[in-house]
Parts: C-alpha cells; sequence; structure tokens
C-alpha cells in the first residue's frame, strides 16, 4: 500500500511547551488510522499541523510526496487533506442540505463571476451539487433532517453532517476530529459503520479520538501520543498488548480504558 | 409563481418611485421632496455596501471614508481634469474598489469588534487626508463643481445637459433611483447566487468555510470591494448634486449612519438598508417639530426598535406571513 500521508519529524512549541515532539507515522491509502492518547497528548494540536490549520516549528508534513506544511488550509482541502470538526462547527443557520451543497465548493467549475451571471456551467455545477449533497445526505442517514436548520439538530445528527460536510468536498484523505465524542453507545456503534461507510468510499480516514473501544473496533492502525511523544504504533492488537500504553494509560484516571 | 409575484413587485416598485412619486410632488408641490428622496436613495446605495460587509460577518463603521473618497475622486476628475461627471461616476466606484483592496487586505483578517474600530478609525483618516493633501483643496473644499453634462449615444440625447435644466432635481432624483435599482439589482444578484451562499458561509464560520477549501482571504476581499465601490458610487453622485464637497461631507456619524440603516432594515434582507434608509432620514426630518428632544426620541426609538425587532423592520412582514 502507499504511503499517502507522511508525517516526518514533526515539534510545534507553544512559547516553552513543546505541544507534540518529533513525531513520525505515515497514513496508507484507505486504511483507517487512528491517534490517540491522554488529556493534553498533543492530539488536536497533531491534527491541526496536519490540516495546515498550524504550521510545524520543525518537521514537514507530505502528502502524496509533496510538502503541504505551511501552506493555506484551503489549498491544502483543494488537494485532497479535509479536515472535519467537533459537532459545533456548522454552518448553524442553513439547512442541512445547504450545508452539504455549500460544501461542494471544490467541485465548480464555474467561477465566481460565472456563479454571479449563471452561465451554463454555473447552472451545471448546481445541479450536480444538489444531486451529491442529496447522494450524502441519504448515505449518511440524515433524509429526514434534509430541509432543517443545522443549529436544531441533535448530537448524533450534527456529527453526520459535520462528515457529510468533509465527504461533499470529495477528499482522498478525510481527518475526523472526535467523532465519537459524548456519543452515547447505541450512537457510537452508528457511527462506527458510518466511518466504515466513509472509508469503503474509498476515502482514507485519519482520526483522532478518546472512545478507546470504539477505537480498538475500527482502526487498521494506532498511533499514540503522550506528552507529545509518539510512544507507540501498531495494530490495535499490538497497541492493547504495548508495556508504555497501558502506563500511560493507567496515568490518567480520568480516562475510558477500554482494554 | 414565485419568479411573476418578484417581476410584478419590481414593476410596482418602479412605477411609484418613477412616475408615481415625482406625480404627487408636482402635484402638491413639495419640491423640496425631491431633495430629500435623492438623499434617501444616494445613501441608501452606500448602506447596500455596508450590509455586504455585514453579510460576510464583518461591522463596517467606515463607508463614510469610501464615500467620502468616491466624492473627492469624481470633483478632481471633473473639475481638474474636465472629465465627463458620468465617466467618473464608475471610476470613482472602481478607484474606491480598489483602495478597499489595499485597505482591506490586513484590516479583513480582523473580527468583530476589532475591525468596526478600525474602520470607525478609517473614516477619520479619511477626512484628515481629505484635509491635509493639496489636490483636495484642504478645509475651503470644492465648490461650485459644475453640473453634469448630457449622455448622448448616436445624436440620440439619453440624458440631458444638467446645465440647461431649469430645475435639475427632477432629473437628479430620477437618475439616483435608476442608479439606486441597478445597485440593489446587482446586490439582490449576489446574495441570490452561489456567492451570497459563500459569504454567508463566511459569516458563520470561517474556518470550516476555509476547511471546504474557500478561499476566505480572497472572498473577504472582493465582498470588501463590492462593498466599498457602492460607497465611492454614492458619494459621487451626492458631490455631483451637492456641487461641493468638504473634508466633513461625509463623517463618523455618517458612517453610522449608514450601518444603523442596515441594522434597522434588518441584515438578513436584500432590501434591508433601503428600508433603513428610508425610515431613519424621514424618522429625523419628522422629529423636527420636537425641536430640542430629537436626537433624545429619535435615539431611544432606535434602542426600542433593535431590542424588539432585532432583525430589522423587513422581519415584521416575516412575522405576517407566518401569522396569514
Amino acid at each position: 500500500m502507499t504511503e499517502l500521508l507522511q508525517i516526518k519529524a514533526v515539534t510545534k512549541r507553544f512559547g516553552g511547551l513543546v505541544a507534540v515532539n518529533n513525531v513520525s507515522f505515515a497514513v496508507r491509502e484507505r486504511e483507517i488510522l487512528s491517534v490517540i492518547g491522554p488529556n493534553g497528548a498533543g492530539k488536536s494540536t497533531l491534527f491541526k499541523l496536519i490540516s495546515s490549520f498550524l504550521n510545524p516549528t520543525s518537521g514537514e508534513v507530505l502528502f502524496r510526496g509533496e510538502r503541504i506544511s505551511g501552506l493555506a488550509p484551503h489549498i491544502v482541502a483543494r488537494k485532497g487533506v479535509v479536515r472535519t470538526f467537533q459537532e459545533t462547527t456548522i454552518f448553524k443557520g442553513m439547512t442541512v442540505r445547504d450545508n452539504v451543497i455549500i460544501a461542494h465548493h471544490l467541485r465548480s467549475n464555474a467561477s465566481l463571476a460565472g456563479f454571479y451571471l449563471g452561465t451554463n456551467t454555473a447552472r451545471r455545477d448546481e445541479d450536480e451539487f444538489g444531486r451529491s449533497a442529496d447522494e450524502i445526505i441519504d448515505f449518511l442517514d440524515l433524509g429526514a433532517q434534509r430541509h432543517e436548520i443545522a443549529s436544531t439538530l441533535p448530537h448524533g445528527h450534527l456529527r453526520a453532517l459535520g462528515i457529510a460536510i468533509g465527504l461533499a468536498t470529495n477528499p482522498t484523505v478525510i481527518l475526523l476530529d472526535e467523532p465519537f465524542a459524548g456519543m452515547n453507545h447505541d450512537e457510537t456503534v452508528r457511527a462506527v459503520e458510518m466511518v466504515r461507510g466513509v472509508r469503503k468510499r474509498g476515502v482514507t480516514v485519519l482520526l483522532v479520538e478518546h472512545d478507546m473501544p470504539a477505537v480498538m473496533n475500527i482502526s487498521d492502525r494506532i498511533v499514540v501520543l503522550n506528552f507529545g511523544v509518539k510512544i507507540a504504533e501498531g495494530t490495535p492488537k499490538e497497541i492493547q498488548e504495548n508495556e508504555k500504553v497501558i502506563e500511560a494509560y493507567l496515568g490518567a484516571e480520568d480516562e475510558t480504558i477500554g482494554f | 409563481m414565485k419568479r411573476t409575484r418578484n417581476i410584478l413587485a419590481v414593476a410596482v416598485f418602479l412605477l411609484v418611485v418613477l412616475v408615481g412619486v415625482p406625480w404627487l410632488i408636482e402635484a402638491t408641490g413639495r419640491l423640496d421632496l425631491y431633495y430629500t428622496l435623492t438623499s434617501v436613495a444616494l445613501l441608501s446605495i452606500a448602506s447596500a455596501g455596508v450590509w455586504v460587509t455585514f453579510y460576510i460577518g464583518r461591522i463596517n463603521i467606515g463607508q463614510g471614508a469610501f464615500a467620502l473618497m468616491g466624492g473627492y475622486v469624481s470633483a478632481i476628475l471633473v473639475v481638474q481634469y474636465g472629465v465627463s461627471f458620468w465617466l467618473t461616476l464608475p471610476l470613482a466606484g472602481l478607484f474606491c474598489a480598489a483602495a478597499s483592496v489595499l485597505i482591506g487586505l490586513p484590516i479583513l483578517r480582523l473580527r468583530g469588534v476589532y475591525f468596526a474600530m478600525v474602520t470607525l478609525v478609517l473614516t477619520e483618516v479619511a477626512r484628515l487626508l481629505a484635509l491635509a493633501l493639496p489636490i483636495t483643496n484642504g478645509a475651503k473644499g470644492m465648490v461650485s463643481i459644475p453640473l453634469p453634462g448630457g449622455i448622448s449615444i448616436f445624436g440620440l440625447t439619453i440624458l440631458p445637459d444638467f446645465a440647461t435644466l431649469a430645475n435639475p432635481r427632477p432629473a437628479f432624483y430620477l437618475v439616483s433611483v435608476v442608479l439606486m435599482v441597478l445597485c440593489f439589482a446587482a446586490l439582490y444578484r449576489l446574495v441570490h447566487s452561489r456567492i451570497g451562499k459563500l459569504c454567508q458561509s463566511l459569516q458563520q464560520n470561517e474556518e470550516l468555510a476555509s476547511s471546504i477549501g474557500v478561499n476566505i482571504a480572497y472572498l473577504r476581499v472582493i465582498a470588501y470591494a463590492f462593498s466599498s465601490f457602492l460607497g465611492g458610487l454614492g458619494g459621487a453622485m451626492f458631490v455631483a448634486i451637492s456641487q461641493s464637497i468638504y473634508p466633513s461631507s461625509f463623517t463618523v456619524t455618517d458612517s453610522v449612519n449608514f450601518m444603523l440603516n442596515c441594522f434597522l432594515g434588518g441584515l438578513g434582507h436584500v432590501f434591508g438598508p433601503m428600508i433603513g434608509t428610508f425610515v431613519l432620514y424621514f424618522g429625523w426630518d419628522f422629529l423636527f417639530e420636537t425641536g430640542e428632544f430629537q436626537l433624545l426620541i429619535f435615539s431611544s426609538v432606535l434602542i426600542a426598535l433593535m431590542l424588539f425587532l432585532p432583525n430589522g423592520l423587513l422581519s415584521l412582514r416575516l412575522f405576517g406571513k407566518k401569522q396569514g
């Protein structure tokens, strides 16, 4: 399998604090890779570094061998590396369908001026976006909420909408920010299926997550961070048996340990 | 169905403002209303610009700067270079748009109150610049600016030379209203095209917008340039009517008023700034009779309106629709 994303010796300092320290790993095509770690391990920072919402102090992130660190987030998204956010980050005032339609931005063939003038290309784009949005909405089981204003949706649906927005950009790699956080057991089971479905569409998934059982269940491989340092990498089984990981997690009592 | 209704509404509106209002004014002899309504039309163009910046989630208290800039650009071109006023009108708008790109690139990174404060200062900077630059003639301003000449294509007179008219006011009124209609048509199209949706996405969440590949910096600058274009257009037309411009022609108060017009009319409605300007302008004049209490009553009413109608006057219409 080819390595789509390479994280190479990435370090991020905030003043004296080293949030991410010399972390390297690779994400292979069409796998589900999870980054886990106790609170404050640097997961979120790493996530932002990969999606280029932050620039690394040293080291670099490569996508298909090309450096993406330092590029603006919208350019990284254009290349095919798209992040989702935790649930509150949606276009609150728009309907579910409009949220997904607007997220088709990268697929437009028409220019802004074209959209303003309503050229044929623009109209074809609009039709295509509508069709594709409906398909994604049905795929993520949001059909009944299609015309609801996004801010009125419950938790689980918001998460699904976040993923729908991500999928609409037609990503090669989708970065999911804690897709199972705050979910009960049933919701998590559904969400895990949803993420599997995303991979079935040919999308590589990199997720950052707290929920251990879900991570163990869904991941092909897992990277474990602690205090900004990568302490382990491997299959779920290897991680479960890793001494360092067990130690790191026993040290943090507020974490749910699923093994 | 909806399309037919819209076309009908536009037709009725055009009929009222282009035929009905002049007829009423002539019939009642209230010729001063021409000037008042012309002002409303032009101020609503500048307010429409402010509305665009609201639409991308920025509070803009700097439109006075661009109105002043547009006014001076037109005045200088007409007086010093003898350019036809009708040509200076778009040029003034374009000049302001270009200037706003330069200004906007750094300041549009700011949000909320920070952006608002910088734009507020912008108005003051524009006034001081007009005072200091040699080309603007300082505090004495520029006076006796010639009235706009005529336009004719292939011998066909489209607009008569304003200087030959016994009373140019009805002509100014008609030109301003047509300009206003064109500007709001352009704005309406913007809001109802995909660009409008993109602007909304900026307003609601810039981070998410950039994560789905929207070049937020570019879009912000485009919107701000459009906003300033409208400011310059309104300012230039105003100068043609008053035939003079001073550094104090557009001040911080005007900038605040442009913003208030949008608030009052409704930030969620394209025609909000038009209604807002109309009500605010006439409301202020209407309260003239109350003498020293004018400002007190005016401000109290404004505060009350914002409290009870946070989405503007046009939300009343939606409310009525829901009930009916």
